[in-house]
């Protein structure tokens, strides 16, 4: 396969879990705005482990993906306190404090970035990304998912039907971190160096538009978006200066045709009853 | 009343120093079909969510078959056998008729069934009970369509299922009839007597008046906050208070009823 080839998956795959880690809260009703914070958290995680320590990949990114759960599950606390837009604005400023403390920390390398001192294939990222596909879609199948569901529908109803808001809003956070820090070992592991300019605002807009756009009422939202966002850029190259024009109309075209997102559930069925047009029986989500 | 479910005693609410609720008790009775009424701004779905926790009363007790309910959260009060619907249909817009359904057995007991793959296996247990009950009350048809697009009086029976899910002993209902034509009213009262039937008892907030006649065998009556009749529904009508509060009229007369 091509340098070029292997890079996009590598890419594509590195994208596809960082949406489920916003994803997760989204599905939840929490839009978080500061995913660059959660990937930067697992990046230096992992090149600090993998360059001081000296441990092993595997544990590296079972370690990393830990820290990012860790740090969304205690962020999580003053977060929740906020509502609506000003949720939005306090991950944004939790991503900013993130990159702060990096550029001030010695230990962090500072603006000069660290390098990581292991290397994995793109087969490895590929593998990672159908293993979280596949737990995101079981997780959205479970009564836990559609508690989840429900929060985000009315968190009033949902408390009178017993569920735990507080918890599932806490816990999508913690996974959400871990999510977004596992790509982000993964990112660390396959470019081989990280610096904290990457980490920008740009990147946590990108990724929760990645959601938003594919849509945050079913597992494939973050799947097609992540997909969209990733591959059309890099169809338009041959656009040059032009691309990035006809990208951002596209998304002003998607936003104002499929405002609920790319896949949506009344998608799905219609589908579904394209597919099986006699009965509608034992469609897959009832 | 030898049994209540659910006994209400010198309940206070207050929203800013405006009193919503002064001193409002009564009982009701394992297995009966009980009305609250009063005209608007009486109290009544205040007092509903006072019941399901959602508000904390800021005096007087509430227990459910005998067990005081101030210490238990609002969300461990299904578990209880206490479940709700409201005023203004509260679905989950996002979600299918049969996950809506099926969220009703969040309160179930057991933290690891709340990971089985239910969604993955079309025929788990926790999807034919609810298919079962959509199919008791003709609803299955819908089973798969997302809530929000359909008709009001659909919606209405299925937030009742919902609530059924959870297995309640006492069912609270808020204008349940409200918005329904004559014959999804007649049908409704059908089901709620079916529903009965099964040995749960209801509480019903209502303003139509033939319906609540053809429904309850119990009526407590509120108006701006209190309590002012609760006795068989065959002897509302005799009460002075109660025609006073509806009709308007002579307040000099207090000692009524």
């Amino acid at each position: 396969m091509s340098g070029y080839m292997s890079g996009l998956i590598a890419i594509l795959g590195i994208n596809v879990i960082f949406a489920y880690g916003i994803y997760v809260t989204a599905a939840a009703g929490q839009l978080n705005l500061g995913g660059a914070g959660f990937q930067a958290i697992g990046a230096y995680a992992c090149a600090l482990l993998s360059a001081t320590y000296g441990i092993s990949i595997f544990w590296t990114l079972v370690f990393s993906t830990l820290v990012g759960a860790a740090i969304g599950f205690l962020i999580a606390f003053p977060i929740l306190r906020t509502r609506g837009v000003y949720m939005v604005l306090a991950t944004f400023a939790f991503a900013e404090v993130v990159v702060g403390i990096i550029l001030n920390s010695e230990l962090l390398g500072g603006s000069m970035g660290l390098i990581v001192s292991d290397y994995i294939e793109w087969q490895s990222i590929l593998w990672t990304t159908i293993g979280v596909i596949i737990f995101v879609f079981y997780l959205m199948s479970t009564p836990l998912g559609l508690a989840m569901r429900a929060v985000h529908d009315d968190e009033a109803v949902a408390t009178i039907m017993g569920v735990n808001n507080r918890a599932i809003q806490v816990g999508a956070f913690a996974l959400g971190g871990a999510l977004a820090g596992l790509s982000g070992a993964l990112y660390a592991y396959y470019f081989g160096f990280v610096e904290v300019q990457y980490f920008n605002a740009f990147l946590s807009i990108f990724v929760l538009l990645y959601v938003l756009i594919g849509g945050t009422q079913t597992a494939w939202g973050p799947l097609i978006g992540a997909t969209f966002f990733t591959l059309i850029p890099e169809a338009l190259r041959m656009g040059e200066d032009w691309r990035f024009l006809i990208f951002g109309v596209l998304i002003v075209v998607m936003m104002i045709i499929r405002p609920e997102g790319i896949v949506t559930r009344d998608a799905l069925d219609r589908i579904w009853l394209k597919l099986k047009p006699q009965t509608n029986d034992g469609a897959p989500n009832g | 009343m030898a049994d209540p479910i659910l006994s209400l005693r010198n309940i206070d609410k207050n929203f800013g120093g405006i009193e919503v609720l002064r001193d409002v008790s009564f009982e009701v009775a394992s297995g009966s079909r009980h009305a609250l009424i009063g005209p608007n701004g009486a109290g009544k779905t205040t007092l509903f969510n006072v019941i399901s926790g959602v508000y904390t009363p800021d005096g007087g007790s509430i227990q459910l078959q005998g067990k005081d309910l101030a210490d238990v959260p609002s969300r461990h009060r299904i578990g209880l056998g206490m479940a709700r619907s409201f005023q203004n249909i509260r679905l989950m817009p996002h979600l299918s008729v049969i996950e809506n359904v099926m969220l009703g057995q969040h309160a179930r007991p057991g933290l690891l069934r709340l990971l089985r793959p239910v969604g993955m296996m079309p025929g788990a247990h926790e999807r034919s009970e609810a298919l079962e009950l959509l199919n008791t009350f003709g609803l299955d048809p819908h089973r798969g369509q997302v809530v929000g697009n359909l008709p009001y009086g659909v919606r209405k029976k299925i937030e009742v299922v919902r609530a059924l899910m959870s297995n309640p002993k006492l069912l609270l209902l808020d204008e349940p009839a409200a918005g329904l034509n004559a014959s999804e009213t007649a049908t409704l009262r059908d089901f709620l007597i079916d529903v009965s039937s099964r040995g749960i008892s209801l509480l019903v907030v209502e303003h139509d008046m033939p319906f609540v006649n053809a429904l309850c065998d119990h009526v407590t009556v509120m108006n701006f906050g209190e309590r002012i009749f609760d006795g068989p529904a065959s002897s509302v009508r005799q009460s002075k208070a109660v025609l006073e509060a509806y009709l308007g009229g002579e307040t000099g007369d207090s000692n009524a009823a």
